[in-house]
């Protein structure tokens, strides 16, 4: 495959054409923070975590392909302070209080804001009034955590082949659904395969029954799987 | 719901070979053709069926717009804007007016059954406004005494017919 050169943290880099930065950022051990993105999961450029500077635009690095004489800055003030303010924002629109919620120290929008610094969360909680559906035998989807990531839709859609998660609405009033929006338990699609419940990054979708020491996910179980697959 | 089955039926019947690019222009049709001007989950399904799409997909798609309605509505649906430029003209005097001539709130069904008063944002006509929309005919300058008028005519039509 064609090379491209382009230009990252000041550190000439050549990769193959038709790459994202995130990709080729990856690849030389630069790490830049994601959310919505997950290896072996199409990308949809949701969380805007990932953004860095591609010649003065900021820009997210999962869905922009690299091209000749890219220059990229992964990290610098001006995309801390964003990227802090975009998690502060995540957190506000929903109820995360963190010391009462089962994934605890096992989150990965917590992680990340230990990896960012942010120490409080300026702006107002939104503190809107949402519902938990625990009719699935299994598993609970509680919209209080739901960063509105879609991990859960693709996964589902794109390694399950059940197709049984979507986004409905808009704006604050978007939410996960299952099916038409229908009881998690009513859906006649749903295998009980526990898929989302692994790349899940937050609270919002767990297993049933299970304490916060032992609610510990496997996001890469997804990755190996899609690699294993693409190797058959 | 039989008659419901037929109406769908009707608009599938139309796109015999649609895609899933064609999903606004069913679903306009079959909630216009409703009685109850909404999309029922059953008609949901047939059109997921009909475009092999998934039931969430469709779901998340529809919910985006605010034209599309999920639950049962009047025989008359009326959109009254409240963007800026009929602010500015009165609109909320307007919308008051119709909430006390129609005796519900927005988001409300009278309870013949004849109207569903809705808010809406700019329709595109501020060179008259405060503007409403009623089904597909659209009202500019509103004033309170019209819309008394525009209702009662409304009501006096539909019981001569
Ligand atoms: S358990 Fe499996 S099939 Fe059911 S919603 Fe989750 S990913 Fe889809
Ligand atoms: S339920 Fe979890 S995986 Fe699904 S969108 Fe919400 S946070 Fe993301
Ligand atoms: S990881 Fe790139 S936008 Fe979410
Ligand atoms: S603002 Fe009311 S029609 Fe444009």
């Amino acid at each position: 495959m064609k090379e491209i050169l382009i230009r990252i943290d000041g550190k000439e880099v050549a990769a193959p054409a038709g790459s994202t930065i995130l990709e080729v950022a990856q690849q030389q051990g630069i790490p830049i923070p994601t959310l919505c993105h997950l290896d072996g999961l199409s990308d949809i450029g949701g969380c805007r975590m990932c953004i860095v500077d591609v010649d003065g635009k900021i820009v997210t690095s999962c869905t922009t392909k690299i091209a000749a004489g890219m220059e990229v800055i992964t990290n610098n003030d001006r995309l801390a302070e964003l990227r802090r303010l975009n998690l502060e924002l995540i957190f506000a629109e929903r109820n995360h209080v963190c010391s009462m919620c089962v994934s605890n120290n096992h989150c990965e929008l917590q992680d990340l804001a230990c990896d960012l610094g942010m120490q409080n969360v300026e702006v107002p909680y939104a503190y809107p009034r949402l519902s938990l559906d625990a009719t699935h035998p299994k598993f609970i989807i509680d919209h209080n955590r739901c960063i509105l990531c879609g991990r859960c839709v693709r996964v589902c859609a794109e390694i399950e082949g059940a197709h049984v998660w979507g986004i409905a609405g808009r704006g604050s009033e978007a939410r996960v659904i299952t099916e038409l929006g229908v009881d998690w338990g009513d859906a006649e699609k749903c295998t009980d395969c526990g898929k989302c419940v692994e790349v899940c990054p937050t609270g919002a979708i767990v297993e049933k029954g299970k304490a916060t020491a032992e609610m510990v996910k496997h996001p890469e179980l997804v990755t190996t799987l899609k690699e294993r697959r693409e190797n058959d | 719901m039989l008659n419901e089955e037929v109406h769908v039926n009707e608009v599938l019947k139309k796109y015999p070979s649609a895609t899933r690019e064609d999903l606004l222009d069913i679903l306009h049709d079959i909630q216009e053709s409703d009685p109850h001007h909404y999309l029922s989950d059953a008609a949901l399904s047939d059109v997921a069926a009909h475009l092999g799409m998934d039931l969430a997909d469709i779901k998340g798609t529809a919910s985006f717009y605010s034209m599309f309605s999920f639950s049962p509505r009047g025989k008359h649906v009326i959109r009254i804007c409240d963007s800026p430029p009929c602010q500015l003209l009165g609109a909320t005097t307007i919308l008051q007016k119709l909430i006390d001539v129609l005796g519900i709130a927005v988001g409300e069904t009278t309870s013949d059954g004849l109207f569903t008063l809705e808010t809406a944002s700019c329709l595109g006509v501020c060179g008259v406004a405060p503007a409403m929309m009623i089904d597909q005919e659209t009202y500019g300058n509103l004033t309170p005494t019209r819309i008394a008028e525009i209702i009662e005519q409304i009501r006096r039509e539909d019981e001569a017919s």
